[in-house]
């Protein structure tokens, strides 16, 4: 874990921009490479800790069931959220090629 | 120094002024001295000089414009604004008009305050200076050629410099209580739930909590007033009325306890240091006692949170892709689109943290990190809850350091991180915290001290706010 | 979500359940459902098919920044009664954010349930008396719609640019996962026939797969007995019952063809081309995605409590399971009869009992329903009074079989009607046993050679001297009398 931890590597952050749909240039990627490494490298403090049988936070405030009722609230005018879409057409939001995406 | 809120929604209310006439005066300031300090990045002057016109209506006719009648007050860019561009600092959201507004702006409007402008910010709140803004740096009022803390500077710097008589902003790891602390005015991180986050542009949410700055303690006790309470439109918000906190600020501090945390990870400044010593040598003259408390985990909390707001924010800023609103940039298919769009949209630091969240969270390393980071979070809470066992209010600096000269950190993200060390754990754990000025450090540049309580004892907060700022000014 | 290699099957095949060379089929389902809720999953836009496009919108539904959602109680309580009706377990649960990057999911994630469904460990038995274990049934949100324009087939490959509605965005969905205990297409399409009967009935949804409310996609393998199960394909756009039950027979005949000439089956997801009638490569694992599930910070826990769930039980009606054992009860035919789950199908079942009460034999009573009201819905339009007095005259051989099935069927197409007024109408007036019995001796006399073959015990040559007589009464002699004259006349010697 530790060693997977160190050495975040130039295909590494490749991928991840990948998968955040984010283009890089070759030069931002050594960029970012460096400096992202040198974070997960600090982050390697938590593994002093022993975090066995500690139960994972994930919200601050322990709310249960908040529900509303099933009642509907008025929508949004369709011509004025379409006017401020990059492209629509035919009271739908217009989009290149989905080439790659299927699923 | 702004003019005091309560002072203002006095005056207005009584009709000693009119709320147009306070307005005026608050855009003559900004339009003397945003020029330099870039504060706003939208000065709403004809509305708000609108709405001044209908408080004063209101008030000729005999009827109670609210609490905070006729109160000049900015609004951080990140803030849904019914037809008002909502920026967020980035060009991603160039030219988009929030059809809604955040449940608190509409509080603070039905409380009679009137929004001057939105304010710059890190983008999407990601950083700590407010260098990261597509819209160009704020700068710090108190010193022009430093940094005014971030993510919410423009927030803060529009307080200190008296263009907004008091102002909201958001704290995900500490962007109200360090910038607060930085431009030397109050800054307030309540208890995560205490605010709705209904019209907020998710950073984090499971950390961002809305909160006022304010000139003084009261103010900013006055403000939450007004935007707490239970909000049915966020899952998360407590569901209790709004606490009443006015009150609690001249109480005193007689007879609580304060805890000293005698592991608190080194590194502030030495007249940072030297100021929270007075700190607690005033307290304890008010009548308060020192109690030493550990938090073992605290020092862990830095590595926890720039892995969980990463992973949440690489998610929350998935839905800028160019398809529904804000920017797009043309591409021959999807794929490409939402990857060329999203490089041009976004700034760097936003890029690495969407990667760094991306990372944290992808097939293979959630266990390494996001899981082990929920929880080092979980050991965090527990902590604070011991030590609330033995104190009723915790204090430590807001920041290591005193405001900063420009480009200083922006390069190293590790440095500029640290920036955030004593006021991560508080969102990590929801507790409310709150930055008070307290005198000057290094360059005569002020210095905050963070009073930390547990969930929802905001009221013991504002008691030792309180008591701080008394101390301070007599000082 | 569901892993057939991780689970060891407790349902073992018969021998004639398996395929040619020895095969079986194994099969899981994953059903998708949209919930018949007023408003969306988590915010208070209209849940309604057909409008305008990107009419029911709201800053949740777009993926606004700043916008929150909020749980739909009556979408919950829905998904409460399918996981009662599924014998799952109702357990507390959080939602999760499966992120992934499309145009029609407009946060770029989607809201739904991982490692803690509100439902698990269900099981569902069929008519037919298989038990098919229920893995999971979660709460999700659902995608907008995307319509491909340009290209020559309107498909997604080769179009010129995509065009996206969001009204169906944020439409409550529950996905029922099955285990892999299918082992026949025949299975496969009786489990969904049921689960849609089921849904029907506790109203959770309209579960119409034409329309899109009730979609399934089935996961397929095969293997030889005692051995591991192979690797398996998911089938998607399998648009009706039938389609099912074809996308599956193609699928097994596919993977047994490639493994019987030495290939291997590669884990992949495949579209079913109808029209066609076979499945194609949609994407392979290699490109599968990471969607970095975790918890979404947005929501809270939901921690159903007893009370909560046994205030939802108690509202639920009589599942078809239950209506099929009652009218084997009424009828005494079997819960597996054809008669039966056909009728329960349709939910004509109380109808049946409303014959019955009305004084009805339930027996003719079901097998009109059956045979005769196939276009009626779940409310004939003929009264339970009208039906009962034509089962009494044929019970009191006032009329032939073949003159009730002229009557009932002037029943259905007026709606109702008196039984022995159209008797009378149509003149079928019974004929008395006598004349009926004289007509057996002419038909004998015509036709000795039948006579002698029906009397050797050759049933079938019963045919001609019924048909004789029939012939010679205009069809008013009923079938059953007659018959029952031959064997009297037969066994007389």
């Amino acid at each position: 874990m530790a060693e997977q931890r160190s050495h975040i590597t130039a295909t590494d952050v490749a991928k991840v921009a990948r998968l955040a749909r984010l283009d890089i240039d070759a030069e931002t990627l050594v960029h970012f490479t460096a400096q992202l490494s040198r974070v997960l490298e600090h982050f390697g403090d938590i593994d002093a800790l022993d975090l066995v049988g500690v139960d994972p936070m994930t919200q601050p405030y322990p709310l249960v069931n908040v529900l509303r009722d099933d009642v509907e609230q008025p929508t949004l005018d369709t011509a004025e959220v379409l006017s401020a879409a990059p492209e629509a057409e035919d009271h739908r939001f217009r989009v290149p090629p989905i080439i790659g995406l299927e699923g | 120094m702004p003019q005091s809120a309560s002072e203002i929604a006095r005056r207005v209310r009584t009709g000693e002024t009119t709320a147009r006439s306070v307005v005026e005066e608050h855009l003559a300031v900004i339009s003397r001295r945003d020029g330099e300090i870039n504060a706003f990045n939208l000065v709403t002057g004809d509305s708000a000089l609108r709405a001044a016109d209908g408080i004063d209506a209101r008030v000729a006719r005999g009827e109670d414009p609210g609490p905070l009648a006729g109160v000049p007050v900015a609004v951080k860019d990140n803030l849904c604004t019914r037809g008002v561009p909502t920026t967020c600092s980035s060009r991603m959201l160039e030219g988009w008009h929030p059809p809604y507004d955040a449940t608190v702006v509409q509080r603070l409007s039905t409380a009679g305050a009137i929004m001057v402008g939105k304010t710059n910010l890190d983008e999407f709140a990601m950083g700590s200076s407010t260098e990261n803004s597509a819209f160009g740096p704020t700068r710090n009022p108190v010193d022009t050629s430093r940094v005014p803390g971030g993510s919410s500077g423009g927030s803060a710097a529009a307080v200190a410099a008296g263009m907004a008589s008091v102002s909201l902003g958001s704290d995900t790891g500490g962007s109200i209580r360090q910038p607060a602390a930085m431009c030397g005015v109050v800054g307030v991180k309540p208890t995560y739930g205490l605010v709705s986050r209904l019209g907020l542009v998710a950073f984090a949410s499971s950390l961002d909590q809305i909160g006022p700055f304010a000139g003084s303690v009261a103010d900013a006790a006055l403000v939450l007033e007004v935007i707490a309470g239970h909000d049915p439109g966020d899952s998360t918000s407590i569901p209790q009325p709004a606490p009443s906190l006015v009150a609690e600020v001249g109480r005193g501090v007689d007879g609580l306890r304060i805890g000293r945390v005698v592991d608190l990870p080194g590194g502030a400044e030495p007249e940072v240091e030297a100021r929270l010593e007075e700190a607690f040598a005033a307290l304890v003259a008010a009548g308060a006692r020192i109690v030493d408390v550990a938090l073992p985990s605290f020092a862990y909390a830095l590595t926890a949170y720039y892995l969980l707001a990463p992973a949440e924010a690489s998610s929350n800023l998935a839905r800028y892709d160019g398809v529904r609103y804000g920017m797009r940039v043309a591409a021959a298919d999807t794929n490409a689109m939402y990857a060329a769009t999203r490089a041009a949209g976004f700034g760097d630091e936003v890029k690495r943290r969407i990667m760094l969240g991306t990372y944290a969270l992808s097939a293979g390393y959630y266990d390494a990190y996001y899981g082990k980071a929920l929880k080092v979070r979980r050991l965090i809470a527990d902590d604070f809850a011991r030590a609330y066992s033995s104190c009723d209010a915790i204090l430590m600096p807001t920041s290591p350091v005193v405001a900063f000269p420009f480009g200083d950190k922006v390069d190293d993200p590790m440095s500029m991180y640290l920036c955030d060390i004593y006021t991560i754990p508080t969102n990590l754990a929801g507790h409310p915290a709150m930055s008070v000025p307290f005198g000057l450090g290094a360059h005569g540049m002020p210095v905050g001290i963070q009073v930390l309580a547990p969930t929802l004892a905001e009221s013991t907060m504002f008691r030792v706010g309180g008591a701080l700022e008394a101390a301070g000014r007599g000082a | 979500m569901s892993n057939p290699n991780a689970h060891l099957s407790t349902v073992v095949a018969s021998g004639d359940e398996l395929l040619a060379g020895g095969w079986e089929l194994v099969v899981g389902l994953e059903v998708h459902v949209e919930l018949a809720t007023r408003t969306k999953l988590f915010s208070g836009s209209p849940n309604r098919f057909g409008d305008a496009p990107n009419s029911n919108i709201d800053p949740v539904t777009l993926g606004l920044p700043g916008a929150l959602p909020v749980l739909n109680r009556t979408a919950v309580e829905l998904a409460m009664r399918i996981g009662l009706a599924l014998n799952c377990r109702i357990q507390p649960c959080i939602f999760h954010r499966k992120n992934y990057f499309y145009p029609d999911m407009p946060k770029a994630y989607q809201i739904s349930q991982y490692d803690l469904p509100l439902n698990a460990d269900g099981h569902l038995v069929l008519p037919s008396g298989t038990v098919v274990g229920v893995e999971r049934a979660h709460l999700e949100e659902d995608t907008g719609k995307s319509t491909h324009v340009g290209g020559a087939t309107g498909r997604i490959h080769g179009s010129d640019y995509s065009l996206i509605d969001f009204n169906r965005a944020g439409v409550p969905l529950v996905e029922i996962v099955s285990r892999p205990d299918i082992r026949t297409s025949e299975q496969a399409r009786e489990y969904v026939t049921e689960l849609r009967a089921i849904l029907e009935v506790i109203g959770a949804s309209d579960a119409k797969m034409e329309e899109g409310s009730m979609r399934v996609d089935a996961n397929v393998s095969v293997h030889k007995p005692g051995t591991p199960f192979g690797t398996r394909c998911e089938i998607k756009n399998v648009n009706s019952i039938r389609a099912l039950g074809r996308a599956i027979d193609y699928e097994a005949r596919r993977q047994i063809d490639i493994i019987d000439t030495g290939g291997e089956i590669r884990q992949e997801t495949r579209h079913w081309d109808d029209a066609q009638g076979r499945t194609h490569t949609l994407r392979t694992k290699e490109d599968a995605d990471d969607y970095r599930y975790f918890p979404e910070p947005d929501l809270v826990r939901l921690e159903p409590t007893p009370d909560w769930i046994e205030s939802v039980r108690a509202s639920l009606p009589a599942l078809p399971a239950a209506r099929r054992e009652a009218l084997s009860a009424l009828t005494g035919y079997d819960t597996r009869s054809e008669a039966i789950v056909v009728v329960v199908e349709r939910g004509q079942h109380g109808y049946v009992h409303a014959v019955a009460d009305a004084g009805g034999d339930p027996v003719r009573a079901l097998v009109h329903v059956q045979q005769a009201f196939a276009e009626e819905g779940s409310t004939p339009r003929v009264p339970a009074s009208d039906l009962a007095a034509l089962t009494v005259m044929e019970q009191d051989g006032k009329v032939s079989a073949t003159q009730a099935k002229q009557i009932l069927a002037t029943l259905v197409d007026n709606g109702g009607g008196d039984p022995s007024a159209i008797a009378a109408a149509k003149g079928f007036e019974a004929m008395d046993t006598s004349a009926i019995e004289t007509m057996v001796a002419e038909a004998i006399a015509a036709d000795p050679d039948a006579w002698a073959k029906y009397c050797a015990g050759e049933e079938k040559a019963a045919g001609a001297i019924v048909g004789r007589v029939m012939k010679a009464s205009k069809g008013k002699a009923d079938g059953k009398v007659v018959a029952a004259i031959m064997q009297g006349r037969r066994s007389a010697g």
